[in-house]
C-alpha cells in the first residue's frame, strides 16, 4: 500500500516556507527532492566511510568499493538487467554523449541517425555532432498532432529509412507525454538499428523493465530518481556496450599501460575513468531502496490522481492552454495563460511559494512547433498532494488577477 | 531627490505587499515608450535571458549623455528595464558611473532580480551601461 502521509514526511525540504507561504514544489521534472535516508547516507559516507574505490587494500577502500558495486547491482535489479550492463556517469546528458561518442567508429558516411522533435537538447545535440563527425544524416521521426511519438508511424519510418541509430525519449521532459516504445524497438531490431532511449524523466515514474523492453541503451539521472545530483548512468546491452569506443581515458579504466600503448578493461570499467562520484553512488542505493520498497501501483495511482486533479482544475480557468497530453503522461503539465509570457507567470507564482519552471525547457524544437517562446511547467511526483494542487491553482488565479 | 528615477519609484515604495510592488513594476513597463523595431537588432539583444530583452545604448556627443532605449517580451522584465532606463537615461558618463543600481534595487526590495541566476538579464543590462559609461568618461 502507498501511505502518502508517511512518504511526505520522509522529504524534509518540503516542510519549509518560501516568501511566508508553505513551499509547493512542482519542479520534480528538473530534479526530485531527496528522502532523509539519501541525505543521511551522504553525510555518513563523508563522516565515516570516505575512501577511494577499486584501489586500496585497506578496510575503508574495500568497504567503499563493496557499497559502490552493490549500488550497481541494485540499479541493475531495478531495471531487471545485468550489473555489468550499468555504467555510472554524471547524468543522463553525459550518458547520451558517451553513447553517441562511442558509436563513432561504428558509423560510416551516409548512415542515418533518427531522433524526434520532442527530444531534450541532450538527446539532439550529441547526435548532431556525431552526424557531423562521420558525415551521417539526421532524420526526424514522426509525431502526432498532440505531440506524442506516433509509434506505428515511427516503426514504419524506421523500416523504410533503415537508420543505424534511433534515439528517442521514453517521456518528454517538457510535456510529460509517454512514448509507446515497443513498436519502435521492434522495428529497430528488424533493421539492426541501435536503439537509445532517454529515460531521464521516465526512470522513476514508470520503473521500466529493460529486459522486457529490449532496447540497446537506456539512460537515466540519479537526481531525478530521489538520488544525489552529479550522478547518472546508462544501461547498455552487453554485446553493444562492450564494443562502444571509449569516451574518456585515464586511471581506473585501463588494464595495462606502457608509454606507447594501453589496453582497456571490459565494460563497464572502461567507461568509468578517474575517481567516480562514490558518495553519490552510495547514497543513490538508498534512493533505489526507497523506490523499490514502495508499492509501485499505489505510487502510480497516487501520481495519476494528482495529475488528473491538476488537469481538471487548470481546465476550469478560462484562458489556460494545456500543451501536455492529458492521459498519457508521467506527471508534467506544460501550459500558458493567454499570450502572457511564461516568465511573468512563473515569477509571480514564486511570490506565492509555488516552484514551477518556465522557458523552453531545453526543447526549442517543441516551442518552434507550437510557435511560443516557452511554457510554464508544473511537474508532480510521489510526494505531491491534492493540497499542493489546490495551493497552486489558488495562487495561479491570484497571479492571473495581477496580470489582467 | 527629484530625479526621474525617484519620481517613478514612489509608487513602488508605497506599494503594500509584494503583489502591489509587482503590479507597479508591470505598470511602469506598460508606460515605457515603444522601442522602434529598427533598434531591435541582434547587437541590442541581451544574451542569456529566458525572456527577450533588448537594450539599445548610444552616446550623444553634443549633450555628453547616454541615450538608452529598451524593450522586453515579458511584463516584469520590461518594468525592471523601465527602472534602469529611469536611472541612467540622459546622464553624463560621469554621473552614470556614480550610480549604483544595486543599492537602488536593494532600497526598493528588488535585489533578488539582480542575481545572476534569475536569467532575466537585469544584471547584464546594468553591466552593459556601466561599461559604456566607463568608456566615455
Amino acid at each position: 500500500m502507498f501511505d502518502f502521509e508517511t512518504i511526505r514526511a520522509d522529504f524534509p525540504l518540503l516542510t519549509q516556507t518560501v516568501n511566508e507561504y508553505p513551499l509547493v514544489y512542482l519542479d520534480s521534472a528538473a530534479t526530485s527532492q531527496k528522502p532523509l535516508s539519501v541525505i543521511k547516507a551522504l553525510e555518513s559516507y563523508y563522516s565515516a566511510e570516505n575512501a577511494n574505490v577499486h584501489r586500496g587494500r585497506h578496510f575503508l577502500s574495500e568497504h567503499a568499493t563493496r557499497r559502490y558495486e552493490d549500488t550497481r547491482t541494485a540499479i541493475a535489479e531495478y531495471f531487471n538487467v545485468q550489473r555489468t550492463e550499468i555504467v555510472w556517469t554524471k547524468g543522463a546528458t553525459e550518458s547520451l554523449n558517451l553513447i553517441a561518442n562511442g558509436l563513432t567508429s561504428h558509423l560510416k558516411s551516409g548512415d542515418k541517425i533518427a531522433i524526434s522533435a520532442i527530444e531534450h537538447h541532450a538527446n539532439i545535440v550529441p547526435w548532431q555532432e556525431l552526424a557531423k563527425k562521420v558525415n551521417a544524416e539526421l532524420i526526424i521521426l514522426p509525431i502526432t498532432a498532440d505531440l506524442v511519438l506516433d509509434s506505428n508511424e515511427c516503426a514504419a519510418f524506421i523500416r523504410e529509412h533503415k537508420p543505424s541509430v534511433v534515439a528517442v525519449t521514453h517521456a518528454s521532459n517538457t510535456l510529460g507525454n509517454i512514448t509507446d516504445l515497443e513498436p519502435i524497438i521492434t522495428a529497430c531490431k528488424e533493421v539492426n538499428a541501435t536503439s537509445v532511449i532517454d529515460g531521464a524523466q521516465a526512470a522513476m515514474h514508470l520503473r521500466p523493465d529493460l529486459n522486457k523492453l529490449d532496447c540497446d541503451f537506456y539512460v537515466f539521472s540519479a537526481h531525478k530518481m530521489l538520488g544525489p545530483t552529479g550522478l547518472g548512468g546508462l544501461y547498455g546491452r552487453y554485446s553493444r556496450l562492450n564494443t562502444l569506443d571509449v569516451y574518456q581515458t585515464g586511471g581506473e579504466m585501463i588494464e595495462t599501460v606502457s608509454l606507447t600503448h594501453s589496453t582497456f578493461r571490459d565494460a563497464p570499467g572502461k567507461f568509468e575513468a578517474g575517481t567516480p562520484h562514490i558518495a553519490g553512488v552510495i547514497a543513490f542505493a538508498e534512493a533505489i531502496a526507497y523506490l523499490t520498497a514502495l508499492d509501485f501501483n499505489g505510487m502510480r495511482q497516487h501520481e495519476h490522481t494528482i495529475f488528473n486533479y491538476a488537469i481538471k482544475q487548470l481546465s476550469t480557468i478560462a484562458g489556460i492552454t494545456i500543451y501536455s497530453h492529458k492521459e498519457n503522461n508521467i506527471g508534467n503539465i506544460s501550459f500558458n495563460y493567454r499570450d502572457e509570457h511564461p516568465f511573468d507567470l512563473a515569477t509571480l507564482l514564486d511570490g506565492y511559494g509555488i516552484a514551477v519552471r518556465s522557458g523552453h525547457h531545453c526543447t526549442q524544437p517543441i516551442m518552434s512547433k507550437l510557435g511560443i517562446p516557452g511554457t510554464v511547467r508544473a511537474s508532480f511526483a510521489l510526494y505531491n498532494s491534492l493540497d499542493d494542487v489546490d495551493a497552486f491553482i489558488k495562487a495561479l488565479k491570484h497571479c492571473i488577477e495581477l496580470l489582467d | 531627490m527629484n530625479s526621474p528615477f525617484h519620481t517613478v519609484t514612489q509608487d513602488i515604495e508605497n506599494a503594500n505587499g509584494w503583489q502591489q510592488k509587482y503590479r507597479q513594476i508591470m505598470l511602469l513597463g506598460k508606460k515605457l515608450p515603444v522601442m522602434p523595431d529598427v533598434l531591435k537588432v541582434d547587437d541590442a539583444l541581451v544574451k542569456g535571458c529566458e525572456s527577450k530583452v533588448w537594450l539599445y545604448i548610444d552616446f550623444d556627443h553634443s549633450e555628453n549623455s547616454l541615450v538608452l532605449a529598451g524593450d522586453s517580451d515579458t511584463r516584469i522584465v520590461k518594468g525592471l528595464l523601465a527602472l534602469i532606463l529611469a536611472l541612467y537615461n540622459g546622464l553624463t558618463p560621469e554621473q552614470a558611473t556614480q550610480i549604483n543600481a544595486y543599492n537602488e534595487f536593494e532600497r526598493l526590495g528588488l535585489i533578488s532580480h539582480l542575481s545572476p541566476s534569475r536569467g532575466n538579464g537585469i544584471k547584464a543590462m546594468v553591466d552593459k551601461i556601466q561599461t559604456m559609461a566607463q568608456e566615455k568618461r
